[in-house]
Formats: structure tokens, C-alpha cells, sequence
């Protein structure tokens, strides 16, 4: 009896704990609309991108994460009134129609479909998709010369559609992640990986990856990445203004230069830096 | 909502779903034939082949699916570069019903030992009496009303097993949970209805299921 009566106790205690983790997200302003001194704004990123979003030891790092930086700075939150969340291509629009996240900077691409349920501010850079090969690799210099090749990219993803879509011989590895793409290509079985040029050039500098990968340079889709907001959002323009800022002041070469450093990659000139569209 | 029926002009659903039905098809044959053989070991008097069967199901039962699934592909293709078969497609096919008859085997092994356990233990000891040994006691006496008594169990793995098939995504095949994931990205406009559509074809295999195996388990339960 007396056991139960311990056993009791400490399940208690267990659950007790366990539901104090999931409610400490409070003092989150959902609205974020006033550029207030004391809120905190949420931004939504990819965690697992390096180069692009990638978060380790709590520590956001990557291209979208500096632009975010520095809108966010714009707006009026200073880096730490800002709370990174993660947020994975499928719940983008989710998050952004019920108030989680304020701004999104996930390599987003604007699409129209994607218009239906959220607007965009942006965009900040024009993306394409490209092929990741092996530095000493000189066979591959675009998706012509994939035929009979194997080619990694990630299940459900654009790119991946893309190549299915135009290039039927070509032998499609779809992984979970560019990481697993990464690691096959390594291993000699996979020729080339494909997604956005920049992701591929983010991938390629890690440290584990430096100077053993080139990205092609040769794209062959534009993907406009913008800034994902809510359809009542009043923050586009300040948004805008913020991008065209960052452009002006030299900081968005900057920060595209220190986050494919060891790449060997150079982004599209002629389309960037993009001169961000109109709201809506 | 006539954007969303337009979707399944582009996006063959349909043919994601027969994926996973064959992907299941072939894994529960796969899994029930190991399964059994492990089974008739862990109840096998031999120590050794005793000890293999617990350790084989303690480590497959216990590692995700979706581990087994990358290791298969990272790791035997990837490094190893085993390939069954020269079809790219088809390689991964037969990796993925290689992952998951090794993952379910260990189930289905559980499931026919608390099949075997209903079998009164003066069954066994009449078929010694008669002179059989392990091996026909097991196979003509055991086994047949171990499997009557587990249906319903080994029901219960087949379902879940079905699920499982959308773990293959990890293994490259073209099936339904990997095409959802295509739909999505491409419209997230009618992100709910895509949802739920597969969360329906879903249902529409899993119940019958459920329903034939309650049914068999009651009519094939071994009267005693």
C-alpha cells in the first residue's frame, strides 16, 4: 500500500514536470504590430539548413537569420527581444495564420498558391536551383548532363518535383534531408545534389563539408525568397524599406559572403540583390 | 473546392496508395515467415538458438523504424553499395520491405509466442508421448493453434505495419506520405483537404483490416 501511495507521488511529480516544460513560452505578443521597446517579435527559420537557417547551441546562424537580424533591428526589437522559432516547409502557412511566428525567413519562396493564405514582404534574394557535386567532379555543369546519373534532393520538396517533372532518366534519391544527401554523395553513391543554389552553398561550407564540394553555377529556376507574413500584417513596407537598407549599407553582400565562405560559390548577379515588390 | 479535385490530375494519388499496399504485401510475408522462424526458436529447447531469438527481437523492437529505414539506405547502399537488384527504383523498393519484414519480424514473433502460450502444455506433452520431437511437435501440434490463438495480435501488427509503410519515404519510395508532402508544398492553399484525404485512404485500408481480423480471430479461435 505504502508503495502505491510512493508510486502515486511520484508519478505526480513526473507530470507535474512535464506540463511546467510545455507552458513556458509565455509574454509572446502575438501581434507584434507595435514596434515597442519592451516586446519580444517571433521569427520563424529553418533549423536545419547551415548557411541559410541553421540553429546550434541555441545559437541561430545562416543568411535568412543575419536578414532577419537586421530587419528585425529596423523594426525596432534589438537581437535579444527576438524568439527563433522552427518552422518546417509544411507548417509555414499554419504558423503564420494562427499567430505563432510574426515574420518568416525559411528560404520561403513567394508562390501564388502560397498567397492564398499568407503575404509576403520581400523578396530579400533571388535563389535558383543548382547541383551540388563533388569538387573534383568536371562531367556535371547542369541538368542536361544528369542523364543515367543519381541525383539527391529532398522528398516533397520543389526541387525534387522539378527534376522529376523535366528530367525522367535521371535516377531521383529522395532523402529526408540534404545532410543524408550529403552523406550518400560522399559515400560515392549519389553524382550530384540539387535544391536552391544558396541552401547548396550553405551545405558546402560547413566545416565538415568545406573544399570537398563545389555548387555548379549554373541555375536553372528562380525562386524568389520572401519574408512570410500574416494577410494583417501591416509590416510590409517597413519590411521592405528594411531590406532595401540592409542592401544599400553593404550588409547583405556581407552577409551572403560570410555565409558561403569555403564554398566556391558566387551568387547570380544579374537577378541580385532584388529590388523588393510591392505590397499587397 | 474544384481547385482541390483538379490536384488529383496532377498528383496520382491513387498510385501512392498502392505503393504502400504492396510495400505491406510483401513485408508481412517477409516479416510473418522470420517471425515464425523466431518464435519456433525462442520456444526451441536448444539455449543458443533460445538466446538468439530474445536478442534479435530485444534489438529490432527496440530501434525506430525509421533508423533501420536510413541505415538501409545510408548505410548498405550507400557505403555497403549493395544493390538487389540494377533497377534504381526497384532497389529501394525491396530495401524498404527488407527494413520493415526485419522491424515486424520481431512483432510478429511476440504476437505468435503469446499465441503459443494459449496452447495447453498437455499438447505438447502428448505430441512427445507419440514420439514426435521438437521440430514436428512444433510445426504439426504448436504452431497451428498458435497462429488460431494470435490472430488478433498478429492483426494488430499487420496495422500498424500498413502505417509503417510511410516510413519508406526515408528509403526513396514514391509513396502516399511522401506525395502528401509534395501536394503541401506546392499547395498550401488547400493543405487541410490534402490532409485529410490521405488521412482517409488511410482509414479505408486499416478497417477492413481491423474488421477481418476480429472476425477470423473469432471464428478460428480453437475451442477449448
Amino acid at each position: 500500500m505504502r508503495k502505491t501511495r510512493y508510486a502515486a507521488v511520484a508519478f505526480a511529480a513526473a507530470a507535474a514536470l512535464t506540463m511546467s516544460a510545455c507552458g513556458g513560452d509565455s509574454g509572446t505578443d502575438a501581434g507584434g504590430e507595435d514596434t515597442g521597446s519592451s516586446d519580444t517579435i517571433t521569427i520563424g527559420i529553418k533549423f536545419d539548413q547551415p548557411g541559410v537557417g541553421f540553429m546550434e547551441n541555441n545559437e541561430p546562424s545562416g543568411f535568412d537569420v543575419d536578414v532577419a537580424k537586421y530587419v528585425a533591428n529596423e523594426l525596432g526589437y534589438s537581437e535579444d527581444q527576438i524568439e527563433w522559432k522552427e518552422t518546417p516547409s509544411a507548417q509555414r502557412e499554419n504558423v503564420l495564420e494562427n499567430g505563432e511566428v510574426d515574420m518568416i525567413f525559411a528560404s520561403y519562396s513567394i508562390t501564388d498558391e502560397r498567397k492564398q493564405r499568407v503575404a509576403f514582404a520581400g523578396p530579400y534574394f533571388i535563389a535558383g536551383q543548382d547541383l551540388l557535386v563533388n569538387a573534383d567532379n568536371n562531367d556535371i555543369n547542369g541538368p542536361e548532363d544528369l542523364n543515367g546519373k543519381v541525383l539527391c534532393s529532398v522528398t516533397g520538396s520543389t526541387s525534387a518535383q522539378k527534376i522529376a517533372d523535366t528530367q525522367p532518366d535521371v535516377n531521383l534519391l529522395e532523402q529526408g534531408g540534404y545532410a543524408n544527401c550529403v552523406t550518400a554523395m560522399q559515400g560515392g553513391q549519389v553524382d550530384a545534389v540539387t535544391t536552391d543554389d544558396i541552401i547548396l552553398a550553405g551545405l558546402a561550407s560547413t566545416d565538415a563539408n568545406s573544399g570537398k564540394f563545389k555548387v555548379v553555377g549554373n541555375t536553372f529556376t528562380e525562386e524568389q525568397y520572401g519574408v512570410g507574413i500574416s494577410q494583417d500584417s501591416d509590416q510590409c513596407e517597413a519590411i521592405n524599406t528594411a531590406i532595401r537598407t540592409m542592401v544599400e549599407d553593404g550588409s547583405w553582400e556581407e552577409a551572403i559572403m560570410a555565409n558561403t565562405e569555403g564554398a566556391d560559390y558566387s551568387y547570380n548577379d544579374e537577378l541580385n540583390p532584388p529590388e523588393p515588390a510591392a505590397c499587397a | 473546392m474544384g481547385g482541390f479535385f483538379a490536384l488529383f490530375e496532377g498528383y496520382d494519388v491513387v498510385a501512392a496508395f498502392w505503393m504502400n499496399i504492396q510495400l505491406a504485401f510483401w513485408a508481412a510475408i517477409g516479416s510473418l515467415v522470420l517471425g515464425t522462424v523466431l518464435a519456433v526458436m525462442r520456444i526451441s529447447p536448444i539455449a543458443s538458438l533460445r538466446w538468439f531469438g530474445t536478442a534479435y527481437v530485444n534489438i529490432f523492437r527496440n530501434t525506430p523504424l525509421t533508423i533501420i529505414m536510413v541505415f538501409s539506405v545510408l548505410g548498405l547502399w550507400g557505403q555497403l553499395q549493395v544493390n538487389f537488384v540494377n533497377d534504381f527504383d526497384l532497389n529501394f523498393f525491396m530495401l524498404a520491405i527488407l527494413s520493415l519484414s526485419l522491424y515486424h519480424a520481431a512483432f510478429v514473433c511476440e504476437a505468435i509466442r503469446s499465441g503459443v502460450n494459449t496452447v495447453p502444455l498437455g499438447q505438447a506433452e502428448a505430441a512427445r508421448s507419440i514420439g514426435l520431437s521438437f521440430l514436428p511437435a512444433a510445426w504439426l501440434i504448436i504452431l497451428p493453434q498458435a497462429f488460431r490463438g494470435a490472430i488478433a495480435p498478429l492483426g494488430n501488427v499487420l496495422i500498424a505495419l500498413v502505417k509503417n509503410t510511410t516510413v519508406a519515404a526515408a528509403a526513396s519510395v514514391a509513396e502516399a506520405s511522401g506525395l502528401m508532402k509534395t501536394m503541401i508544398e506546392f499547395r498550401p492553399d488547400v493543405m487541410t483537404q490534402i490532409f485529410l484525404t490521405f488521412a482517409i485512404g488511410f482509414v479505408v485500408i486499416v478497417i477492413p483490416i481491423g474488421l477481418l481480423t476480429t472476425w477470423a480471430s473469432k471464428k478460428l479461435a480453437v475451442a477449448r
